[in-house]
């Protein structure tokens, strides 16, 4: 049904026959919703350019007046938040590259075999993505500070390594952990798109005598290719976002190691309240590379969001 | 007699030896040993993290840890679980939890299909506008949080504008306790039924265009097709994209944590998630965070157990 309309060229004859009473409801409610969705984004966008004179004045989803713009807020929230957007991804880069790997292997090997207890394990997998984090929290914190201090272990070696200081050695736990949360959805994301690769390549490569791991290089990873994409960003959007394993293992606000979620709810704040025009420019700053990615290739994250419901 | 007892014996044993090495080649020659690692180090590296972080936090929830040295596993009780039951916040967090468990699952649930079957039917630019209903899915929680702080203002955010348009006073959305938890609902909403209609559109795409056809020779109204016919068959859809709403409730933490930027979220918004965290790193109490965070556990356990027994029974795993 959605075909039929779409394929249809638009011109006015069609558009004519369109107009009924049941098509403008339609598509009334079509944009009430997209403004229901974009008022808040293009009300933050109109803050964060407004001087805090003209915030005060103006109704908070009107352009600024030309003498009631500025940069200056963006511009100020960019000088806070420029070292913990390195933070960032330093985290999130190699989190990502580990868990979607990670995860494609995993998926791999358990598409592949047939075994009694394959079944078991997948659930174990299946369940690790529905754990809430803070079931694991209080054993993150102490595993991390007190039995395997890793941070405190790393700190010499990462200051050697150049552009990075010392203090970056404290993501490194971040990263591993995320890793290892990111895994199970990872695994679950490339076992349904290897379950619908043909079987028929993977048995004629076994017959020909192909070891595991060849069929792995030459067949699956160059077949998996626009699968690694759609976990990729979607994973990535997951662990650039996050922020309770950030706000756990990387305490503090000021911490120099802290990724932008973490300093973002303090930016603008004062004892006389928030400054709406410095937060919302930080606000906008800090979503720039997911809504960058989300623009771009919305299609595979929508595409992660749903296999991931199954 | 005897000698060909023994000759039995030695044959059934070298039988036996033959046998223990072929099984032995053949198990390490299994797809099983040898996929392992490719299944077996995410397996493990993911074991550790989440099961052994579990069990993990109940040995420590069984203690009564409190931050200085190590946690003592020489007596084991419920105490922190009795302490719990029997505080007021714990229960008005828990009875928060389950509002938002409820309530903002259902409104997601009904707007995401709403907007489904509004964008599934003949209208133009549909993944345009699929692309912004989804959008805030792509933000931070801390982001979202951010914008609707600004939204709710007091003085001058938009809610207030338009109810103070319609003649009411205007109302504080977050400072006030008898509707910040409505108004969390609300920005949660706002940034999840994109992800419900992805869910449901995919649904629905799967139904085959002749039912609408045949339902429309019958002389069935749209609205009536919906609902006798296509909703029906969207059962799948509702139960996964509930569960993942529901997990995505009871860590509804961030959200909370990033409206004020504190350990203590709006008056009356506090949930299970935001008490623990308070208890754990504002006050040390690890112990009994940890007691909190099983319980927490439990209630997304009776979420997820019932869905993945459904998803095996489908056969769907």
């Amino acid at each position: 049904m959605a075909s039929s309309s779409s394929t249809r060229s638009f011109d006015v004859a069609s558009l004519v026959e369109d107009v009924n009473l049941r098509r403008v409801l339609q598509y009334t409610l079509v944009l009430l919703f997209l403004g229901f969705f974009l008022v808040p984004l293009e009300t933050g966008i109109m803050t964060a350019i407004k001087t805090n004179e003209s915030v005060a004045r103006s109704l908070p989803f009107a352009p600024p007046a030309s003498e009631g713009f500025t940069l200056g807020n963006l511009q100020f929230a960019f000088e806070r938040l420029a070292d913990s957007f390195v933070n960032s991804l330093i985290m999130a880069i190699p989190a990502t590259v580990g868990s979607v790997l990670l995860g494609s292997m995993a998926a791999y090997g358990l598409t592949l075999v047939d075994w009694r207890a394959q079944l078991g394990v997948l659930m174990l997998f299946l369940a690790g993505i529905f754990v809430p984090y803070q079931a694991v929290l209080v054993p993150l914190a102490r595993f991390w500070n007190n039995i395997f201090p890793l941070a405190r272990m790393l700190q010499p070696f990462v200051a050697s390594i150049p552009f990075l200081e010392a203090y970056h050695a404290n993501l490194a736990p971040l990263v591993i952990t995320h890793i290892a949360y990111g895994i199970p959805i990872c695994t679950i994301l490339f076992r349904s798109y290897y379950q619908s690769l043909p079987s028929s390549l993977v048995e004629a490569a076994k017959i020909d005598g192909s070891s595991i791991t060849k069929i792995y290089r030459r067949i699956v990873l160059p077949l998996s290719k626009p699968m690694f994409g759609v976990v990729f960003i979607y994973q990535f959007t997951q662990i650039y976002n996050e922020f309770l394993f950030a706000f756990t293992l990387v305490v503090g606000a000021d911490a120099p190691a802290a990724p932008v979620t973490l300093i973002l709810p303090a930016i603008g704040a004062s004892t006389s309240g928030i400054d709406f025009g410095i937060r919302m420019s930080a606000a906008f700053l800090a979503a720039i590379p997911t809504l960058i990615l989300y623009v771009a290739f919305a299609e595979q994250f929508a595409k992660g969001l749903r296999t991931e419901s199954g | 007699m005897a000698t060909h007892d023994q000759t039995d014996h030695v044959t059934e044993s070298a039988e036996e030896v033959v046998g223990w090495e072929t099984r032995l080649r053949y198990f390490l020659n299994s797809d099983f040993v040898r996929s392992s690692p490719y299944w077996g180090i995410p397996f493990v590296l993911m074991g550790i993290a989440v099961y052994g972080g579990i069990g993990y936090n109940l040995a420590i929830s069984f203690t009564d840890y409190s931050g200085l040295g190590t946690p003592d596993y020489s007596s084991l009780d419920f105490e922190m679980y009795t302490q719990a039951l029997s505080s007021d916040a714990f229960l008005a967090a828990a009875q928060n939890n389950l509002v938002l468990l409820v309530v903002f699952t259902t409104v997601c649930l009904i707007l995401g299909l709403f907007l489904a079957v509004l964008l599934d039917h003949g209208i133009r630019f549909s993944e345009k506008f699929q692309t912004v209903y989804l959008l805030p899915m792509s933000l931070s929680f801390v982001v979202t949080a951010q914008l609707w702080l600004w939204m709710f203002n007091v003085e001058s955010g938009i809610l207030n504008l338009i109810v103070t348009t319609f003649g009411f006073a205007p109302v504080d959305w977050i400072g006030n306790p008898s509707v910040a938890l409505a108004a969390v609902i609300f920005a949660l909403v706002w940034q999840f039924s994109g992800y419900t209609m992805v869910v449901y559109l995919a649904g629905l795409q799967s139904i085959p265009d002749d039912q609408f056809e045949a339902a429309r020779v019958d002389g069935a109204s749209t609205i009536r097709t919906y609902l006798r016919i296509i909703v029906p068959q969207l059962k799948e859809a509702s139960v996964s994209a509930a569960v993942v709403l529901m997990v995505f409730a009871l860590k509804a933490f961030t959200f909370l944590y990033a409206l004020v930027g504190r350990y203590r979220p709006p008056n009356g918004t506090d949930i299970l998630a935001t008490l623990m965290v308070r208890r754990a790193f504002k006050f040390g109490e690890w112990a009994y965070s940890a007691a909190i965070a099983t319980m927490l556990l439990v209630m997304a356990l009776g979420v997820i157990g019932p869905y993945l027994y459904y998803q095996h029974k489908q056969g769907s795993l």
